[in-house]
């Protein structure tokens, strides 16, 4: 029996080790090993050059114009996708009008509102990125978004968008933002419709309003469910690769101020000679990057976990 | 709060208000506060699923125009169906093709994702053994890292395996780099299975593997489906790994590497209906299996983050 179940462990562990091992773990580690070599992949050997490629993006003006924008991202994009995420499932949940002795109660057709914010979810990043490219066509007079703008009699804000260098940025940020936030809607409807009625109806008795029950009731009672969503929008910010890559004009232009580690990495790689080990470099400034991320957020959420 | 809620537990007010008048203007005022709420979320809620819902119905209507229609009158419906736009796309910009890879690289990968990610969580959830802890921690920890990281390494390993630019090559990166979640997941939804059914089933004879097929992956179901469901959203939306690995014949491109490819040829080429339609091919597939599965899509992307 004993011999049969470390037999049946082996077995079902095989394969699945197998492929992780040799498709993630080792690439994983290979990377700091070409980080530290002066591989081209013009040439068929590598020397080892201790930490110049290290130097090299440390004194690499546009890696940290990248690396700020990725910080911008970061910054930005889970803020106001979660803030909108958090906002509308605060209507939907919570917004409606009263009937019977219901005291809280969601707004009518809340189900309809969540499955079309769902729908960007769905879709690949490459279908989204290319429809706003279309829709930020610069052109005023085949762009939507100038079109709409001039039909709305705001024809005097028409832009050239993705073409602007001061605005470029924004622009596919206000995409991740749209594609995201349907996520979170769905996310924290859940956890508010999990937080129990008499919490509300015992904040609303005591006179609270609307402001302060969220504020005060919602929000701290779901500050594990938007401590996890900030993780997951950081990963999204870091990475970016398919929005500013699809997007923007000439891969992270206008004069690479949509420029995102990830593309950097990608055009020294495999676009600009091939400079391997540089490239393997800049994956592991992103480690470490993403790292940081990620024990500052959980430092900065832990908190008692309130149970109900 | 309704009248019956105050004049239920007049105790329980925090400031007792002497007349059943001021009662009846704090009740009126809340209820003109519920009111104005009720409008104001309808406004916005409606504001924001037009700005879900228009540039997606934008795509689809100006699949169906001629492309001078679509750039002299980008706003207006189609004049008459296009549909010659839909056959373009499918042949000549081969999206016909890159839509069957796509198919056959997630169904294979998913259900791969699924056998080796059950099977690696179930011996981690529930047999003692040492390394076990090790083994979990390395699955789990490669939720952490970003993919882009080791882009050149994987570009190298998968260009020694002679796996590079193949079918099967990138079904095996995407079940690879799909374990970490997966067995994340099922490990823990394993652990909340009731273990009775299976020693029972050991008891009577059966084996281990055959106790897993027969029983444990019967009892799993709700928690394969919705990974399921969130492997194969995002297997069929991934676009750097086949950008890197996949990037030789144009035969065996996928969907979304075949429309950014048909976004920049469409580009020289002012065929701005075929690259409509080809968004639309791309599009509508997932969406209509959303729609007809939401409720279970939804239950399956949220669910890691809920865990």
């Amino acid at each position: 029996m004993r011999h049969g179940k470390y037999r049946f462990i082996i077995g079902f562990l095989a394969i699945p080790l197998a492929l992780y091992g040799v498709l993630v773990i080792s690439p994983f580690v290979q990377d700091f090993q070409i980080s530290l070599t002066d591989w081209t992949g013009l040439t068929p050997d590598k020397h080892y050059i201790g930490f110049d490629n290290y130097r090299k993006i440390i004194h690499n003006h546009l890696f940290w114009q990248s690396l700020w924008h990725n910080i911008l991202l970061l910054l930005i994009v889970p803020v106001v996708t979660l803030a909108l995420g958090l906002f509308f499932a605060f209507m939907l949940n919570v917004g409606g009008r009263r009937k019977g002795s219901a005291s809280v109660a969601g707004v009518r057709g809340s189900g309809a509102y969540k499955i079309i914010f769902f729908f960007p979810q769905v879709l690949s990043v490459a279908v989204i990125a290319i429809l706003w490219q279309q829709i930020y066509n610069p052109d005023p007079e085949e762009g939507v978004l100038n079109v709409v703008l001039h039909g709305i009699g705001l024809g005097s804000q028409a832009q050239s968008w993705l073409g602007d260098p001061k605005l470029a940025l924004a622009c596919i940020m206000a995409v991740m933002v749209w594609a995201n936030v349907g996520f979170y809607v769905v996310l924290f409807s859940a956890g508010m419709s999990s937080i129990p009625t008499e919490i509300y109806e015992a904040s609303l008795l005591d006179g609270a309003n609307r402001t302060t029950t969220f504020f005060r009731v919602t929000l701290p009672l779901l500050s594990d469910t938007v401590a996890t969503g900030w993780v997951y929008m950081g990963i999204i910010a870091m990475d970016a690769f398919a929005y500013v890559q699809l997007m923007s004009v000439n891969n992270g232009g206008p004069n690479e101020k949509t420029d995102v580690v990830p593309l950097l990495l990608f055009k020294t790689a495999f676009r600009d000679n091939s400079q391997y080990g540089l490239a393997a470099a800049m994956g592991v400034a992103m480690l470490i990057v993403t790292l940081v991320f990620a024990v500052l957020t959980l430092r900065l959420s832990r908190r008692e976990r309130i149970e109900f | 709060m309704t009248t019956e809620t105050i004049d239920g537990a007049p105790g329980s007010a925090p400031r007792k208000s002497g007349s059943p008048a001021s009662d009846a203007a704090r009740w009126k005022w809340r209820r003109s506060e519920g009111g104005v709420l009720n409008a104001f979320s309808h406004v916005f809620l409606a504001v924001w699923a037009l700005m879900v819902g228009l540039p997606l119905l934008w795509a689809l209507w100006s699949s169906f125009k001629s492309s001078g229609d679509i750039l002299s009158h980008p706003l207006s419906l189609p004049t008459h169906l296009h549909f010659e736009n839909w056959s373009h796309a499918w042949t000549k910009a081969n999206m016909g093709q890159y839509f069957i890879n796509t198919i056959i690289v997630v169904g294979f990968s998913t259900v791969g994702t699924m056998l080796f990610g059950s099977m690696a969580a179930y011996v981690l959830a529930r047999f003692e053994f040492p390394g076990n802890r090790l083994i979990y921690f390395l699955f789990v920890g490669g939720m952490a890292f970003p993919v882009v990281m080791v882009l050149v390494p994987l570009f190298f390993v998968t260009t020694n395996l002679g796996i590079i630019n193949t079918l099967p090559g990138l079904i095996l990166v995407y079940i690879a780099y799909s374990l970490p979640f997966t067995v994340f997941f099922m490990t823990s939804f394993f652990r909340t299975l009731p273990t009775s059914v299976a020693e029972a089933a050991l008891v009577d004879g059966a084996s281990h593997t055959r106790t897993f097929f027969q029983i444990m992956v019967p009892m799993a179901k709700p928690g394969i489906i919705s990974i399921g469901i969130f492997n194969v959203l995002g297997q069929w939306n991934q676009y750097l790994l086949p950008l890197v690995l996949n990037q030789g014949d144009t035969n065996k491109w996928v969907l979304t590497q075949g429309l950014a490819d048909l976004a920049v040829q469409q580009g020289y080429q002012g065929d701005w209906g075929g690259l409509f339609a080809g968004l639309s091919i791309a599009m509508l597939p997932v969406l209509a299996v959303y729609i007809v599965f939401q409720r279970q899509v939804q239950a399956g992307l949220t669910a890691g983050a809920l865990k």
